[in-house]
């Protein structure tokens, strides 16, 4: 177990690194010279070629990408272009913000879709189970921009019972676990939910279906087992690819949530991304993927170590 | 006690869909003695595994409608709630299946799986039932009992998995153990194992035993009492001798000729034309009447009674000259 | 060549009776296993190592032995379905895959029906298009390829008015396998491989298929390899036997002699397993104990000496070779080999 686990990580490692690169290369593949986005158009040629060389940039690309890759390994990820400010302590803030909102709406999302999946699945064919199927397909096929603009409409705007946007009395600095906070949450967890809710709803639903109809069940119900003892065999057996399925949705929560983040301002990384993108600041763009990114191969990465501990047939050597 | 371990009479089980409706088992009884052995031969469909389904009610919950008279060890199986008959599976009866890896959950290991049916049913602790759980692998002749504990299914042989299966089924001592087809799975060498070891098990344990099976041989390493199955009916029932050499029943019959015994090279095999009746209707008269080569026009209209030439040797079927009536 | 083609007519016996259909020589399949990212072979898959034999014309030859011997990767080898990893196919005196005998030609002539009766037809075509495949793949006229077809339905027993334009689904197991073998046929081949043809079969469907089979053999005067884990239906069905443990032949040999006085303890073993139909004769030890053993790296020597009663510390060291027995079968066993070091080898008389 401990050197699978030492391979995964090294396994981990050429992927980070290709996405550095990939990272590395969109300043590149951006139409124009970076220069152009540093200094005025209208600069002296003697000026740009001296930013040119304070940035590194009259060097060739691979040690380009190595001293740029040294400073991002010391946590160095440059000056937003608008701000001045170091991406780094922006990106702090944001990844916090999204990582509060991701986990809330995984957990709302995981804990609807892992009942309504269990239900359904149980109760095959009933009502309850024509009801959780809609549910999850309107869950993943309602565009939640929109559904984050009806419920405004509803809970703010009608009711007055929710705020709106933003993340808080204090910004996005100074938050706490009270309700005067956490209730800037709330809509946009909700919002953000109905997708990873809907996936997982059907992923539940199909797999406790097919191990319910395996023989190994019959025999646990030959044994004596009553529901209880026999839904956690069947947890266990479920376990690893429904953790697969969460782990991939926990990922996309982190980087997909560009339009609710917007729809909500929600200061997060979503947010982040989006001012980056219209005002062209390289640096912030950058190192907001290449933090989400990072932050996926890890999130796969754990998901594939706690299944292989999850599931004996998954080899471990 | 005068009851006997098993006591169906006239059990009849029918599977409910929206298309259809099929009528697997269709007026089945018996009774069995304690420490007896039978052992029902079918071929697939006949309802031989849906009968024995039935006996501790294991049959699909939803889709199976279950009538007539079922008594196990003295329960009422077909009136016990499913929490009534939670009590009873593991504990007074219990089964064996065919496939060994299927029926064994992947991802628990053997002891974790014999002892939760420890636990299940007597009130001991976790400590104690692995120490159980360790007695019945080496009840059940698993080598390296203690290491074995620790393994998942799919790390051990077809014949090792299937003893543990065996373990798991008699981890309290049931009064009657059904078996499905338990050997069908397995390779030439291991079922041999695999029979003995039941049989043995059998008269150490004092166990009741019914078997499921197609195959002649394992009816004939194994049983007392021999019951043919076909299209939901005992067509035959008698002692595993009586049946096997004198069968009366030309379905039986057929089915005994059909089987290449050894030394039968050179012979043409006899076979029996036809399939088997589509049980989405009950048939009426007997079932095998259409590819019964002595078929007259009696059998048609009813099924005939159950016919006894010599004391507990019996089928339905009106060649069978009946010498028992007058003695009833 | 090309008239043969058209009209796909049986080919023609090149080297007399005298000649094998088939030859086998040193046929090896190894599988290797891998592990992962840095792994090295974890270990190999003998499946097949080093086998001989020969299908005589005419004749039935049954394999037996138990999951793990090697009997399906060894079909599906003489089927040239996979690569050897050694060794060579001898059909009729020509190479298999040679100059003299392309891949196709010989496909036409060697053809297989496998256990599961529903995966081997194509769902979605009728029974008379499944059949009919083949030979219009190999250049018969549509019209003809239909006519062979419901001709070869008729000689399965099924009614081609009937029959010919139902789907897979529609039919039972055992009308199902009688199309798989009309299928084989359609091409004419000389060497039909039969995969346990009858072990998904009820009794007494299997009865019909198996006379079905003698029928065919001697209407198209083809010839069987025949594989079946059932002992009693590989005697019935077979002239010669070739019995395999843990991917090598253990005994082979004519069926009379191998069934009535084994030279090979495993063969011994295998025939006292089988359950007796007599309830007087019941066993009360078992032939052999444990399950036969992975064929990922193998016992040293020969490879039933781990199982075998009367193993010797020499069988562990030396791997026997196929020697002649004296019911007139060749069996793998020191036992056999004059002189071998065995305590109960036969001694050489002086």
């Amino acid at each position: 177990m401990f050197f699978y686990l030492i391979r995964r990580i090294l396994y981990a490692i050429p992927i980070a690194l290709a996405v550095g690169l990939v990272c590395f290369m969109l300043v590149q593949i951006a139409p124009g010279d970076p220069i152009n986005a540093i200094v005025p158009a209208d600069a002296p040629a003697e000026v740009v070629e001296q930013v040119r060389r304070d940035y590194g940039l009259d060097k060739p690309l691979p040690v380009q990408f190595a001293l740029w890759l040294g400073r991002v390994v010391q946590g160095d990820l440059g000056r937003s272009l608008a701000t001045g400010r170091p991406v780094t302590a922006d990106l702090r803030s944001a990844v916090g913000n999204t990582l509060m909102l991701a986990l809330v709406a995984a957990f709302i999302g995981f804990a609807m879709g892992s009942i309504l999946g269990t239900i359904a699945a149980v109760f095959r064919g009933s009502v309850l189970d024509k009801l959780a199927v809609g549910l999850a397909a309107a869950g993943v096929s309602i565009p939640h921009y929109w559904l984050g603009m009806v419920l405004v409409v509803f809970f703010s705007v009608t009711l007055n019972w929710l705020p709106a946007m933003g993340a808080g009395p204090g910004g996005s600095g100074a938050w706490e676990w009270n309700w005067a906070n956490m209730q800037f949450l709330v809509l946009p967890a909700v919002t953000l939910s109905v997708i990873p809710m809907g996936i997982v709803t059907r992923t539940v639903r199909g797999v406790v279906m097919e191990l319910l109809a395996q023989d190994f069940v019959t025999t646990l119900r030959g044994k004596g087992l009553r529901r209880g003892g026999i839904a956690l065999h069947v947890l266990k057996n479920a376990a690893s690819s429904v953790l697969a399925v969460m782990g991939l949705q926990l990922g996309y929560l982190m980087g997909g949530s560009i339009l609710v983040e917007t729809v909500f301002s929600w200061p997060g990384t979503g947010f982040l991304l989006n001012s980056a993108i219209f005002q062209r600041d390289l640096p912030v763009l950058q190192g907001t993927i290449l933090v989400l990114a990072i932050f996926f191969v890890v999130l796969n990465l754990a998901v594939d170590l706690v299944q292989t501990a999850l599931d004996p047939r998954i080899r471990r050597a | 006690m005068n009851e006997p371990l098993v006591h169906v009479r006239d059990l009849h089980v029918r599977f409910v869909s929206r298309d259809a409706t099929v009528h697997a088992v269709n007026g089945v009884s018996f009774d069995l003695a304690e420490r007896e052995s039978l052992c029902i031969l079918g071929e697939s469909g006949s309802g031989k595994s849906v009968t024995l389904r039935a006996l501790m009610a294991l049959n699909p919950p939803r889709r199976t409608k279950l009538s007539g008279t079922v008594r196990v060890g003295g329960h009422d199986i077909i009136a016990a709630s499913e929490r009534k008959m939670a009590d009873i599976r593991g504990s007074t009866v219990s089964m064996i299946f065919q496939e060994p890896m299927t029926a064994l959950d992947p991802v628990f290991t053997i002891g974790r799986q014999i002892a939760e049916t420890v636990m299940r049913h007597e009130d001991v602790s976790r400590a104690a039932a692995e120490a159980r759980a360790l007695e019945l692998l080496e009840l059940v002749q698993i080598p390296s009992a203690k290491r074995r504990l620790a393994a998942y299914p799919h790390e051990l042989s077809g014949g090792l998995r299937q003893r543990a299966m065996i373990a798991i089924a008699l981890s309290c001592r049931p009064k009657l153990l059904l078996a499905d087809e338990p050997t069908t799975a397995l390779d030439a060498t291991v079922q041999i194992q695999i029979l003995l070891l039941l049989r043995r098990l059998q008269q150490e344990m004092g166990m009741g035993v019914i078997f499921v099976t197609h195959d002649l041989g394992v009816a004939g390493e194994i049983a007392d009492r021999v019951a043919v199955m076909y299209a939901g009916k005992f067509i035959e029932e008698g002692p595993v001798r009586g049946l096997m050499r004198n069968p009366l029943h030309p379905y039986a019959q057929g089915l005994l000729g059909a089987t290449v015994h050894a030394g039968m090279r050179g012979e043409r095999l006899t076979t029996i034309p036809g399939a088997p009746p589509n049980l989405e209707r009950v048939p009426q008269g007997c079932a095998f009447a259409p590819r019964c080569p002595h078929m007259r026009e009696e059998c048609l209209p009813k099924v005939p009674d159950s016919r006894s030439p010599v004391p507990g040797h019996a089928a339905r079927c009106v060649l069978v000259p009946d010498a028992m009536s007058q003695a009833a | 060549m090309t008239e043969a083609a058209a009209t796909l007519e049986p080919l023609p016996d090149i080297g007399g009776p005298a000649q094998p259909l088939l030859t086998v020589r040193g046929l090896t399949k190894h599988f290797p296993l891998k592990s992962g990212f840095f792994g090295r072979g974890a270990g190999v898959v003998q499946a097949v190592d080093s086998l001989d034999f020969e299908v005589r014309k005419g004749e039935t030859l049954g394999i037996v032995g138990e999951s793990g011997c090697g009997k399906s990767t060894t079909s599906r080898l003489v089927m040239a379905l996979m690569q050897p990893t050694a060794g060579e196919v001898v059909f009729d005196g020509r190479a298999v895959g040679g100059r003299e005998l392309p891949l196709k030609e010989y496909r036409r002539q060697v053809q297989m029906v496998f256990q599961d009766s529903y995966a081997s037809l194509n769902p979605r075509l009728t029974i008379e298009e499944s059949i009919a495949f083949s030979p219009e793949v190999h250049g018969l006229a549509r019209h003809d390829a239909r006519a062979r077809a419901r001709d070869l339905l008729a000689a399965v027993g099924l009614n081609p008015d009937g029959f010919a334009r139902r789907y897979p689904h529609e039919l039972s197991g055992g009308q199902r396998q009688r199309v798989n073998i009309a299928r084989a046929l359609a091409l004419r081949p000389r060497l039909v491989i039969l995969d346990e043809p009858v072990s998904a079969l009820d009794k007494s469907v299997e009865a019909q298929v198996l006379n079905l089979l003698q029928d065919l053999k001697a209407e198209f005067g083809l010839t069987y390899i025949f594989i079946s884990h059932d002992l009693n239906v590989v005697q019935y069905m077979s002239d010669r036997v070739l019995v395999m443990y843990l991917g090598k032949v253990a005994e082979v040999g004519p069926v009379e002699a191998i069934y009535a006085a084994a030279a090979h303890p495993y063969t011994a073993a295998l025939l006292a397993s089988r359950p007796s139909m007599d309830p007087d004769l019941r066993r009360t030890e078992p032939p052999l104990t444990g399950d036969p053993p992975n064929p990922i790296n193998p016992p040293a020597g020969c490879r039933f000496h781990t199982r075998c009663g009367f193993a010797e510390p020499l069988c562990s060291a030396t791997v026997p070779p196929l020697h002649a027995a004296p019911a007139g079968q060749q069996a793998a066993c020191l036992m056999v080999v004059p002189e071998s070091g065995h305590s109960r080898a036969p001694k050489v008389a002086a």
